[in-house]
C-alpha cells in the first residue's frame, strides 16, 4: 500500500472545509485526477496532504508510514505540492528557480548531482530554452510549467499539482500532461493532479476522485465516474459521455435547459 | 546567440554565471579596497598614500603624530565607513526580501526617523531610556528607538491581512509620527541643542570609535552565519510566499528570525551615524542588477556595495573642500539619488545573463 486517507477533516479558523475524507490506497505510478467545482475543497485537500494545514483528524499513511502530523520540512522531501497561484518578479533564472527548489532539502552547497538534476529535470519538461530566462519575463503558461519543474526536480513519493494545466494552451497541456506521465512511469510517484477540464482528466488519469462541499462523492475509474449522473449534478449541467473513434473519452456538457 | 539546450549545454551555462559572479564580487572587493586606502590617506594633513601604508604596517614608523592620525582619527572613520555600509546594506537587502518590497530599508520604514528621536530625547531632556549609560546616552537611545519601531514592524507582519504594501505605509506612519516627535523636542530645545540634533540627524562618521567598531563586527559576524543558513529558504521566498511554503519552507517563522536579526544591523548602523538615506537602497539594487537573487550571492555582494558606496562618500566628504567634512547623509543623497536613478533608467530592461 502506498498511500491512504481515512477519515481526514480539515479548515481554517473556524471553518471546516473537509470532513470525513477517505480515500483507499493509492499505488505507486498511479495518476490520480480530483475533479470537483470551485471552493470543493481541492485546494484545501492538497495543502492537509502536504502539510501546510493541520489535519483536523484522521490519518494520512504514506507506505505504511503514518504522516498525519509528520513536520513540513520533512513531508515536503516526500511529498512535493505544487499550489495553484504562481508568477513573482524575482530575478532568477529558470535554472535557479528550479535549482532553488532542489536546494530546500538538500543541503547547503550545489553538487554536480543538484547540477544534474535540474538540467535533467529541465530537458523532461522542455524546458531547456528557457533555463537563463529571467522568470519575470515568462508567459503565464511558461511559469506554470517552471513551477511543476520545480515539484519534480525534488522527486518527491507523492505529487500534487493544484490545477497545472489552467494557464497553458492546448499544445502546452497536452504536452505537461504527457511529461507527467512520462515521470509517472519512470519513477513511480504518486500523482494526484486537481483538473479542471473533464476531458484532460478523462485522457491521462488512471482514476477520478470526485468532490464536493468537502467530501468526496465518487471514486473510480474515469470511465465509471464521468458517465455518473452526479458529475452532472456536481458541476450543475447535463453531461453525456461519449467515446471518440481512437476509443479516448470525452465528457459532452451544456447549460441545463 | 544559439543556446545549447542539452542538459550538459544548461550546466556550463551556470556554471560560467556562477563564474562571472564570483567575478563581480571580486571586483567589488577590489574596488573597496582601493576606496578604503584613499579614505584613510586623505585628510587635512597630506600624507602620501606610502607613507599611511607604512603607518598602517607599523604605527611608530613614521613617530606617535602620524600613529594619532591615522590609527585615532582616520581608520575608525574609515572602517566605520564600511562597517555601516554593510550593515544598512544587509539589513535592507533582507527588508526587501522578507517584506516582498524592494523599497524597504530602515529609512522608508521609519527606524531611522525613531532612532533621531531617540536620539534628540537625549540631546534635549538628558533622559536615557536604559540607565547609567554615560557617554554613549546619544548613541543607546537612538539604539532604542530603533529597535522599538523593528518590533513595531515585526509585530505588524504577524497581524493577518497586512500585504507588502501595507508595511511600506506603516512604515511612512511611524516615520511621520517620529519625525512630529522629533518637531517637538527641537521646539524644546535650545539654539545649541538644535544644533547638535540637526548635526546628528544629517549623518556623520566622526563619532567613529573602536569600540563602536568591535561591536558592529560581532554583530556582523554572527549575522552573516545566521543569514547564510538561510539563504535556500531566503531565495524561495522571493518565488512568492504561497511557492516557498509549497517547497517546505516556514514563512512565518523565517521572517520573524530575519527581522530580529535585521533589527539588530539596522537599528546599531543608524545609531552609529545617524541618518544615512539610501545606502539600505541603492546596494541591495546594484547587487540585484549585478548577480540576481541568488541570495548566496546577492547578500554578500549587497554587503560589499553598500560599504564601497559608504566608503565613496566619506571620501567625497573630505575632499569637496579641503579642511571640511560635510555630513555623509547630505553626500549620500545629493550624489547617490541621480546616480541611483540612472541606473534604474539605464539597467531596468536589461535583466540576468
Amino acid at each position: 500500500m502506498t498511500l491512504s486517507i481515512e477519515h481526514l477533516a480539515a479548515g481554517y479558523g473556524n471553518r471546516l472545509v473537509l470532513s470525513d475524507i477517505s480515500i483507499p490506497t493509492i499505488k505507486d505510478g498511479a495518476f490520480v485526477g480530483l475533479i470537483g467545482p470551485n471552493a470543493s475543497g481541492k485546494s484545501t485537500l492538497f495543502k492537509t496532504l502536504a502539510g501546510l494545514i493541520p489535519a483536523r483528524g484522521g490519518t494520512i499513511h504514506l507506505k505504511d508510514e503514518d504522516i498525519t502530523h509528520m513536520r513540513r520540512r520533512d513531508r515536503s522531501k516526500r511529498v512535493g505540492y505544487m499550489p495553484q497561484a504562481f508568477g513573482c518578479n524575482a530575478l532568477l533564472t529558470v535554472f535557479e528557480s528550479v535549482l532553488l527548489a532542489l536546494k530546500q532539502t538538500t543541503g547547503w552547497r550545489v553538487g554536480s548531482d543538484n547540477l544534474d538534476q535540474v538540467s535533467d529535470t529541465l530537458a523532461a519538461l522542455g524546458l531547456a530554452q528557457l533555463s537563463n530566462r529571467g522568470i519575470g519575463d515568462l508567459s503565464g503558461g511558461q511559469a506554470q510549467m517552471v513551477a511543476v519543474a520545480q515539484t519534480l526536480v525534488r522527486a518527491p513519493e507523492v505529487i500534487l499539482l493544484d490545477e497545472p494545466t489552467s494557464a497553458l494552451d492546448l499544445h502546452h497541456q497536452l504536452s505537461i500532461m504527457t511529461s507527467i506521465k512520462t515521470e509517472v512511469r519512470r519513477h513511480q510517484p504518486v500523482v494526484i493532479a486537481a483538473l479542471h477540464d473533464l476531458n484532460l482528466a478523462a485522457k491521462f488519469c488512471d482514476r477520478l476522485i470526485l468532490l464536493r462541499d468537502g467530501k468526496i462523492l465518487a471514486d473510480g475509474t474515469p470511465e465509471t465516474i464521468l458517465a455518473m449522473s452526479e458529475i452532472g449534478e456536481t458541476y450543475k449541467v447535463e453531461t453525456d459521455l461519449e467515446r471518440t473513434k481512437r476509443g479516448v473519452f470525452y465528457v459532452d456538457a451544456r447549460l441545463s435547459a | 546567440m544559439t543556446i545549447d539546450v542539452s542538459p550538459a549545454g544548461m550546466r556550463q551555462a551556470y556554471a560560467s554565471q556562477v563564474m562571472r559572479r564570483y567575478v563581480v564580487i571580486s571586483g567589488v572587493t577590489a574596488l573597496l579596497l582601493i576606496s578604503f586606502f584613499l579614505d584613510v590617506s586623505t585628510g587635512p594633513g597630506h600624507y602620501p598614500l606610502s607613507t599611511v601604508l607604512d603607518v598602517f604596517a607599523d604605527p611608530m614608523s613614521h613617530g606617535v603624530r602620524l600613529k594619532v592620525i591615522v590609527w585615532d582619527y582616520r581608520l575608525p572613520v574609515a572602517v566605520t565607513a564600511v562597517l555601516v555600509g554593510a550593515l544598512l546594506a544587509v539589513a535592507g537587502a533582507q527588508m526587501q526580501t522578507i517584506l516582498n518590497n524592494p523599497l524597504a530599508e530602515p529609512f522608508t520604514l521609519g527606524v531611522s526617523a525613531a532612532a533621531s528621536f531617540g536620539a534628540s530625547l537625549a540631546i534635549v531632556l538628558g533622559f536615557s531610556v536604559v540607565p547609567a549609560v554615560g557617554g554613549l546616552l546619544v548613541t543607546t537611545n537612538a539604539f532604542f528607538f530603533a529597535l522599538l519601531t523593528c518590533g513595531f514592524i515585526l509585530l505588524a507582519t504577524r497581524l493577518k491581512g497586512v500585504g507588502s504594501e501595507t508595511m511600506i505605509l506603516f512604515g511612512i506612519a511611524i516615520f511621520f509620527t517620529f519625525s512630529a516627535l522629533l518637531a517637538l523636542m527641537q521646539y524644546m530645545a535650545s539654539e545649541d541643542q538644535i544644533a547638535r540634533i540637526v548635526f546628528w540627524m544629517m549623518g556623520s562618521l566622526s563619532r567613529a570609535s573602536w569600540e563602536k567598531i568591535a561591536l558592529g563586527t560581532l554583530l556582523l559576524s554572527v549575522a552573516i552565519p545566521f543569514s547564510l543558513l538561510r539563504t535556500w529558504p531566503m531565495t524561495a521566498l522571493r518565488m512568492g510566499e504561497a511557492t516557498a511554503e509549497s517547497l517546505g519552507v516556514d514563512v512565518g517563522r523565517l521572517r520573524v528570525e530575519m527581522l530580529i536579526c535585521i533589527s539588530l544591523l539596522a537599528a546599531t548602523a543608524v545609531s552609529f551615524v545617524g541618518t544615512v538615506g539610501f545606502i539600505g537602497l541603492v546596494g541591495p539594487h546594484i547587487a540585484r542588477l549585478l548577480v540576481g537573487e541568488d541570495q548566496r550571492f546577492f547578500v554578500p555582494l549587497s554587503a560589499l556595495v553598500g560599504a564601497l558606496v559608504l566608503s565613496l562618500t566619506s571620501l567625497i566628504s573630505k575632499t569637496i573642500t579641503p579642511g571640511i567634512i560635510y555630513p555623509i547623509g547630505i553626500i549620500t543623497s545629493l550624489i547617490g539619488v541621480p546616480v541611483f536613478i540612472s541606473i534604474i533608467l539605464s539597467t531596468r530592461r536589461e535583466r540576468l545573463s
